[in-house]
């Protein structure tokens, strides 16, 4: 069959099941957009490709599937950089297909051009130029395939437009492509000494980060620390892969975790991590980090291990199928926890969580945006997927709703990207349409993408937006104010839009809380109607995030704004 | 911890970019490349990639990993503690003039060194050793006026798989 390089575009997206793009059109695609025009392929409209690439990426980390989006050459291509390097460092599945001028003008400074696969080789897992159509199936196929396989990632593939223009043979089964799978090997032996390490440790202690959700072993690391009754951590990536609400949960660890859970790690004897990289944002000091414990550490990618923290055991392999092949191991040696000592630690930490609560005090007129995702978790019983800006926002959000299911908190958590809540909502509530999806955000982030309000509008997409509106960059300010004495050099965003007006001049519903009194009328009102919605809370000016881990201290030693806990 | 040579040896798919790729994964990560030699294997579609960079051994190892995540490497072996052999190329022009022409030539013989090209005004010498070897001749040339040399980067081949 001869087909177009247009149309064997659309035929391989089919056959990899994509069923939605996000894109922004542009000289160098104008014929890929014609053979949509003509095809039943779901296109979102976009209003900045940087949208587009978080609203892939929030489609693929609530999904788990592929995310896909199509930009034009150039600055349509230079534009998704940021999106490619939040994918990238959160280890997100996307595949980001990019106009390039044609083959014969690259190199020459042409209109619109730009080497985006040199630009990006840092922030793709992978990147390709396709260079001939006859490459252009099995190359766009390559593309899916490491963009899901091991430890996934963002492929961009630039497609020159006179190769989209050219027309080849095309048969789906003759399209051949490099398999980079590896094939997961047991490790008994370092199975044998994994249980040898819980039966000697006194105080175990599960770690759990964005791999567990990436590898879909939630159930097997819930599973695990149920029947022995080992408590469990998360960094902010891990949040949702195990239930919040189980009694065994303490919270994320690490700069602004609980302060039983970095208590925990700084007491536990035996820590296992799984799926995280020991970010500097979790370890404080790396010396003290779980200077006690004896550490095994599971994950995927070799790179990741002993690269900040130095372990006594590392499993490389897939997160489930490791945990299962743990949990087997456990099961057919009989393993038991001894009763009398794992009481003794899991009171030991209920002793923390009683002396130092993740608390917060509303009172007066003025609304604690902790309050307001409190108030927005018991509305919608938890079932909502909540996506985040970054800053204050982020960490309240990870602090004070409680994540029970995976995939169900979204979230830049290594590039750490403002701008990426609201795109990433409106991916998600295209994934998935009858559930609450909430953009947690603050009054300056929000502003980075808020011309995705009028794709929201658009098409209807109903995201809800709880901005926790304090006129500051707050989190950057709360740095000023404990670190430079209150300087509050260029953080004042009091000069902002009025929200609800912004809302209404997109064209969606907009609202406003000024007092406490107002917040649970307002959610209310904003989570029952089936449009997208901009609620406008205006929180405490200069509340702080606690506890705070200072930076270069150990995490134990944490700050709760009154007072000092030095442990 | 000590630092000292790694010896790297990289199988890579003869792909575009793929230099670029191990370049600038080591760059952008702070690591240096002293010296670099890349070409195809007997497969024209497989290349090698020996480079030498300095560094602890917990280095070498994260430089390894990081390596091995990219999708176009097939396999990175260091070299350093396996019994292998070094070799690195010289070419060497020396220009002639009436004082050095006879102590070169002298120099020449007296050391086995391989002339590639000999004329009136200047000769060329190839010398091929390991990096000692190497350094030895060039400090032994040096006297002699050399005008300009093009070295190699090193290459190197296990004794046994």
């Amino acid at each position: 069959m001869k087909l177009k390089g247009t149309q064997i575009l659309l035929e391989v997206l089919k056959e990899e099941n994509v069923d939605i793009i996000f894109g922004y059109p542009g000289g160098t695609v104008l014929d890929i957009y014609d053979q949509l025009y003509k095809s039943d392929l779901k296109h979102i409209l976009v209003r900045h490709e940087q949208g587009a690439v978080h609203a892939a990426d929030g489609y693929a980390r609530a999904t788990g599937k592929v995310g896909v989006c199509l930009v034009t050459s150039g600055p349509g291509a230079t534009n998704t950089v940021t999106g490619i390097a939040t994918a990238n460092m959160d280890s997100i599945p996307l595949v980001v297909f990019t106009g390039q001028v044609p083959t014969g003008l690259i190199g020459n400074d042409a209109f619109q051009e730009c080497d985006i696969t040199g630009i990006t080789r840092p922030c793709t897992k992978h990147n390709f130029l396709v260079r001939n159509i006859e490459e252009l199936a099995s190359t766009i196929k390559e593309a899916f395939h490491i963009a899901r396989s091991g430890r996934p990632g963002p492929v961009l593939v630039d497609l020159p437009k006179d190769v989209m223009a050219t027309q080849t043979d095309y048969d789906p089964a003759n399209v051949k492509f490099r398999n980079y799978e590896v094939a997961y090997k047991p490790a008994p032996k370092k199975m044998a000494k994994v249980f040898d390490m819980l039966q000697a440790a006194k105080k175990p202690l599960i770690m759990t980060g964005g791999g567990v959700i990436l590898g879909k072993a939630s159930e097997e690391l819930t599973h695990l620390s149920r029947k022995y009754q080992i408590p469990v951590t998360g960094t902010l990536m891990g949040l949702g892969s195990f239930p919040g609400s189980d009694g065994l949960w303490l919270g994320m660890l690490g700069m602004h975790g609980t302060y039983y859970a970095n208590m925990a790690v700084s007491h536990c004897d035996f820590l296992l991590a799984v799926g995280v990289r020991f970010d500097d944002r979790v370890t404080g000091t790396i010396e003290t980090f779980a200077a006690n414990a004896k550490i095994v550490h599971i994950d995927i990618d070799p790179s990741s291990i002993n690269k900040n923290v130095t372990v006594d055991l590392p499993i490389i392999g897939d997160t489930k199928a490791t945990l299962k092949d743990l949990l087997r191991f456990l099961e057919e040696h009989h393993y038991a926890q001894d009763t009398v000592s794992r009481k003794t630690w899991l009171d030991e930490i209920d002793e923390w969580r009683e002396k130092v609560p993740l608390t917060y005090c509303q009172n007066g007129e003025v609304i604690k945006p902790q309050y307001v995702i409190e108030t927005l978790h018991k509305l919608t019983c938890g079932d909502a997927l909540i996506t985040t800006e970054v800053g204050q926002n982020q960490m309240w959000a990870a602090q004070f709703f409680q994540f029970d299911r995976p995939n169900s908190f979204i979230s830049s958590g290594g590039l750490g990207t403002m701008g990426f809540g609201l795109p990433a909502a409106i991916g998600v509530k295209c994934a998935f349409p009858d559930k609450h999806v909430v953009d947690i955000a603050g009054d300056g982030s929000i502003q980075m993408n808020i011309q995705e309000l009028a794709t929201a509008a658009q098409y209807n997409i109903a995201v809800k937006i709880v901005l926790l509106n304090n006129g500051y960059l707050g989190m950057v300010r709360q740095w000023q104010e404990l670190f430079y004495e209150k300087r509050y050099s260029h953080t004042d965003m009091t000069y902002a839009p009025d929200f609800v007006k912004l809302a209404e001049a997109f064209g969606i519903i907009g609202l406003r809380a000024t007092k406490p009194s107002e917040v649970e009328a307002v959610l209310k009102q904003g989570l029952s109607v089936n449009k997208p919605v901009l609620m406008d809370f205006r929180v405490s000016r200069e509340e702080c995030v606690y506890p705070m881990v200072r930076p270069g201290e150990s995490i134990s030693q944490m700050t709760l704004g009154s007072r000092e806990i030095i442990n | 911890m000590e630092k000292k040579a790694h010896v790297i040896s990289i199988l890579v798919h003869n792909k575009p970019d793929v230099l670029a790729r191990i370049a600038g994964t080591l760059g952008g990560k702070g690591y240096n490349i002293d010296s670099l030699c890349v070409n195809t294997t007997t497969q024209n579609d497989i290349s090698k990639i020996v480079m030498t960079t300095a560094g602890s051994q917990a280095t070498v190892t994260r430089i390894e990993n990081q390596l091995q995540r990219l999708v176009d490497v097939i396999s990175v072996n260091d070299l350093t503690n396996v019994e292998s052999i070094y070799r690195e190329m010289v070419l060497v022009r020396l220009n002639l003039t009436a004082q050095n022409s006879e102590p070169v030539k002298k120099a020449i013989d007296m050391n086995k060194w391989k002339v590639i090209v000999s004329g009136d005004k200047y000769v060329i010498v190839e010398i091929t050793g390991d990096k000692t070897q190497i350094d030895f001749s060039l400090a032994r040339l040096e006297p002699l006026g050399i005008t300009d040399i093009t070295r190699t980067g090193l290459i190197a081949l296990k004794l046994e798989d």
